[in-house]
């Protein structure tokens, strides 16, 4: 493995990670993408999902709903409009969180939207399953 | 002259006024601290994403571009969006912000352009609405906010994107204090739409040759076209923190001076008070003094 690169996840209203990560699995918009340190240099957008990063031997999962990563050789970072970890995740906000993403794909308006919210729906779906 | 009763009252009263005052100094330090935490914790987001923006717009095909980032070709209506505090008493804060956003109003109404407002919390609409009420077209409360968040940005965001998209303006500008320092705020317009990006390319040969190597997916112009979208609530998210900071500094220094003046005032009425006792005291002596020697 060639080692570890720096991967940082932010909200905008604070920092959730940051450190030196061995893998990430993050899902791009157009496929779900695992990363190694050495990566050639992307910048992708995000639909909803879960991010899976192993930081020192630990795994780490996070819920994001949508945002973008830029990802270069030595580090990745990742914008994230909102994030959840899944230990802050409970039944009540998954609940929450179905709602308002059932209602956004009952009112997308072109097939991308609709795309972005079924998959949120989708994953949320198999968490509340899980949390409840 | 006031009787000595009435100078016991307004001590009293005086007292009580610099107690408040002293209170809600305190109590503006406390959230100021957290407000200032809030729009720290805010920047990494938004520098990553200036940078990326940067970098992208170096590099996007300008003719297809998004309209929130050319503009729509028309310079015609200005959207102000007037971002003020919930509350008063906080110095000239919320005055200053408006009275930036009115001058530019006046000139944009002077120069033939049409002006809609949009206030962000509710001084800005009181302050605006005597000579431009017929020009406020959405107003935004936020009072029943304690800490704001990013979803109220989204918010006032995709309203903007919605109105934008509905051809009601052309141009939108952003009013906001900018936080200096504790007792510096500067009020600041920020044009959103078209967006000014950083110039990642103009004579900055290391940002350009770090943007070149990047591959996008999906390709550039729909990256940047959310991207956009993305920014412009990030730009008013930054705004609603930056004033936040400011408006409880603003408040904190305004209540400061405020305890001082009361201070000085409660020296001022005490020594009143106490030359008017001693000469109440006098009097009376003179009397006694006086009614003794007649007998």
């Amino acid at each position: 493995m060639a080692g570890t690169f720096k991967f940082e996840l932010v909200s905008p209203e604070r920092i959730l990670i940051s450190g030196d990560a061995e893998q990430a699995v993050l899902p791009g918009s157009e496929g779900q993408m695992t990363i190694f340190a050495g990566h050639a240099p992307v910048v992708t957008t995000l639909r909803p999902g879960m991010i899976e990063v192993a930081i020192g031997g630990a795994s780490k999962k996070i819920f994001v709903k949508s945002g973008f990563a830029e990802i270069d050789a030595e580090r990745v970072t990742v914008l994230a409009e909102k994030a959840y970890e899944a230990g802050e995740l409970d039944a009540a906000r998954v609940a929450e969180e179905l709602r308002t993403a059932e209602a956004e794909l009952a009112d997308a308006k072109d097939d991308e939207a609709m795309l972005m919210a079924a998959s949120a729906v989708e994953q949320l779906r198999a968490l509340g399953g899980k949390a409840a | 002259m006031p009787s000595l009763k009435d100078l016991r009252n307004r001590i009293a009263s005086v007292k009580a006024t610099r107690k408040i005052t002293k209170a809600m100094q305190m109590v503006a330090a406390a959230k100021l601290r957290r407000a200032q935490e809030a729009a720290t914790a805010a920047r990494p987001y938004a520098e990553r994403m200036d940078k990326v923006l940067g970098n992208l717009n170096a590099r996007a095909n300008r003719e297809g571009a998004s309209a929130l980032l050319v503009g729509n070709g028309k310079d015609q209506v200005h959207l102000l969006v007037v971002m003020t505090a919930e509350r008063g008493l906080c110095g000239g804060f919320n005055t200053n912000i408006a009275k930036l956003a009115r001058a530019d109003a006046q000139r944009l109404v002077a120069s033939g352009k049409t002006v809609k407002i949009m206030t962000v919390g509710r001084k800005g609409a009181d302050n605006l609405r005597r000579d431009l009420g017929k020009n406020i077209v959405e107003r935004v409360d936020l009072r029943g906010v304690r800490q704001v968040g990013f979803a109220n940005a989204d918010e006032i965001g995709q309203k903007l994107i919605a109105m934008f998209e509905a051809g009601e303006f052309d141009v939108a500008t952003l009013y906001f204090a900018e936080f200096k320092s504790v007792i510096a705020q500067k009020p600041t317009a920020l044009q959103l739409i078209p967006a000014k990006l950083p110039e990642a390319a103009a004579g900055d040969g290391k940002k350009a040759e770090a943007g070149a190597v990047y591959e996008y997916e999906p390709e550039e112009d729909k990256i940047l076209g959310y991207l956009l979208k993305r920014n412009i609530t990030t730009q008013l998210f930054r705004g609603l923190l930056e004033n936040a900071a400011s408006e409880q500094g603003a408040r904190m220094s305004a209540m400061d001076s405020a305890t001082r003046n009361a201070g000085e005032m409660i020296n001022k009425l005490t020594i009143k008070y106490n030359r008017q006792r001693q000469a109440n005291i006098t009097k009376e002596l003179i009397e006694i003094i006086s009614g003794a020697e007649a007998l």
